[in-house]
């Protein structure tokens, strides 16, 4: 196997009738997919759309898959953008991404043409029904190599610049691999997708169902505001398999909504993006104690998951649910200060799963994307995660911490910083402080300057991803220093906490 | 009702809440805000809102969701 679109080759042959994602309103059979892809591919090829980025800015659906699979034939890596997404985030985007062509949708069409700068914009109901060119197809295959890159994904970072994870074929088929042996997903697995296709979180269900022929349900983002509706529609679809962030399963079970209902058909649950609290996880566990439930750890720069810890023991209030052990083919190890291993230190992993780095960005990339400090006989590029982990008397690994000033928030990477730099890019603003309060599960900032407090709110509604965005803004005469002179992170985090 | 409008207030500054009677229909309200509505009403009034009452019609207006924790402070 050397792409990933050998898995939709594979299983479209095995099973052509039967549904791989599907909406409330629409679906799409394994057949279909392909057929589109071939189409949309060639529609690309036409026009000389080869091994380049493919902005795909769509609503999430059906659809959206088949147009990201149309920019693989074509060699491309395809680049998620949401119709959710702030504007000035697309832009940012963009200007490090330079793609030359563009899918949209009816309903993003507009916005598409105004962030193109100068890239063609295709409409994927229109490209979708052209005719195959399977010449074209045939030759762009043959030249692909599993090492080129099938998609990325932006996540947020300090200076207030996206960073862009670019992921190979090859790391996508590792991880793909290894993720279905883990969950012993089988052909009568049935998907609720909840994560944004922008979010890597996405691929848990996307490449399982392309690869074993199972089937992804997309629920409405609007769900998640009332646990028993999500519930119910569960149990329509027959969802059996939830890979979700954390905060969408509080949501259900913080509520008391397993008391109402049940998820019958639940078999599988994977959870991530931050760590569960143990309270919740409880509930779950009570509600539905036949439910296999495992913890999914990695970053996207490891190509999403490359840690895994099926829970298969009894957890006290104030315990910690482990990362657990690393995915087959992937080594794990902890780093201290003085880059020496250690039972408590930086996660570093190493292996097909670390990624190609940061597009057209190499001096972040070198920040994290190094030589291996215990190797000094050849190249080998680790990748170092920033987060902090402890191993425990069983020999799993433990979350302790991040090194720096990123936190997950309804299980997305944030990074206080990006923040900062943006409030700190409004006029009339002197300096500011964000700060996150764990157990609320919520951003603050605080900040000095002569900006009113409901302005700036609503300024920063319009910049940042609505996860950014912090719930309470606080205008201070002065922010207060550490004695070095830095600004008090600690304190005023303990001032919200206060409140 | 004050206290009320003051918390949605909070939360987007440039609506309406007296008038609007959409705040779910329109996507004026997300997720994000519904979680911080549910505990700011459970701070501020002492009033746990239950899941079977997290529902659209509740929360499409300030004075739906104000008569819901009328009823539940009854109940």
């Amino acid at each position: 196997m050397r792409t990933v679109l050998d898995y939709l080759d594979r299983t479209a042959a095995a099973f052509p009738e039967k549904v791989s994602f599907k909406d409330e309103k629409t679906s799409l059979t394994f057949a279909q997919l392909r057929e589109q892809a071939l189409r949309g591919g060639s529609a690309l090829l036409k026009d000389g759309i080869v091994r380049e980025p493919v902005a795909v800015y769509m609503s999430k659906t059906p659809d959206e898959i088949a147009a990201f699979m149309a920019v693989l034939e074509t060699g491309s890596f395809y680049v998620p953008i949401d119709d959710e997404m702030p504007q000035m985030r697309i832009r940012l985007i963009f200007e490090n991404l330079k793609p030359r062509a563009v899918i949209c949708d009816e309903g993003t069409r507009e916005s598409a043409l105004e962030l193109a700068d100068g890239a063609k914009v295709y409409t994927w109901s229109k490209i979708r029904t052209e005719a195959s060119d399977e010449e074209a197809l045939a030759k762009v295959r043959a030249s692909m190599i599993d090492t080129d890159p099938c998609y990325i994904m932006y996540t947020s970072g300090s200076t207030g610049i996206p960073k862009g994870v670019a992921v190979c074929h090859r790391s996508l088929i590792d991880y793909t691999e290894s993720f279905c042996d883990v969950m012993k997903f089988d052909e009568d697995t049935v998907f609720g997708s909840q994560t944004p296709f922008y979010f890597d979180a996405s691929l848990k269900d996307i490449y399982p169902t392309i690869k074993i022929g199972c089937e992804t349900v997309i629920v409405p983002h609007t769900l998640f505001m009332f646990p028993l509706k999500l519930v119910e529609f569960l149990n329509e679809y027959r969802i059996n398999t939830l890979c979700w962030v954390v905060s969408a399963l509080t949501m259900i079970s913080a509520f008391g909504a397993l008391d109402e209902v049940l998820p019958k058909y639940l078999k599988i649950v994977g959870f991530g993006g931050e760590v569960f609290p143990i309270k919740q996880y409880r509930k779950w566990k009570k509600a539905l104690p036949d439910v296999r439930y495992i913890n999914l750890y990695g970053p996207t720069e490891t190509t999403g998951v490359s840690m895994y810890y099926e829970v298969d023991r009894d957890f006290e209030d104030d315990d910690v649910i482990p990362l657990g052990r690393p995915f087959e083919n992937v080594d794990i190890f902890l780093l201290n200060e003085n880059n020496k291993e250690a039972d408590e230190g930086e996660i570093c992993m190493r292996g097909t799963c670390v990624t190609l780095g940061y597009y057209q960005d190499p001096e972040r990339t070198s920040a994290a994307f190094v030589q291996n400090p215990l190797n000094d006989r050849y190249p080998e590029i680790i990748y170092r995660t920033g987060d902090i982990a402890r191993r425990n008397d069983r020999g799993e690994l433990v979350f302790v911490s991040r090194k720096d000033f990123q936190i997950k928030h309804m299980g997305h990477r944030v990074e206080l910083g990006e923040i900062e730099c943006d409030v700190n890019s409004v006029s009339g603003i002197v300096n500011s402080c964000a700060v996150y309060l764990k157990k609320k599960d919520r951003i603050e900032l605080y900040y000095e300057g002569r900006v009113d407090e409901k302005e700036l709110l609503a300024y920063l509604k319009e910049k940042l991803p609505r996860y950014m965005v912090p719930t309470k803004v606080h205008k201070l005469d002065k922010l207060p220093l550490t004695p070095n002179g830095k600004t008090d992170r600690k304190g005023l985090t303990a001032l919200s906490e206060g409140k | 009702m004050d206290e009320l409008i003051e918390i949605l207030k909070d939360l987007h500054s440039d609506v309406d809440f007296d008038t609007c009677t959409t705040l779910i229909d329109d996507k004026i309200l997300d997720s994000f805000d519904i979680v911080s509505i549910v505990s700011e009403v459970n701070d501020r009034f002492d009033v746990a809102i239950p899941a079977k009452e997290l529902v659209p019609e509740n929360f499409n207006s300030a004075k739906a969701l104000w008569d819901l924790i009328t009823r539940l402070e009854e109940d």
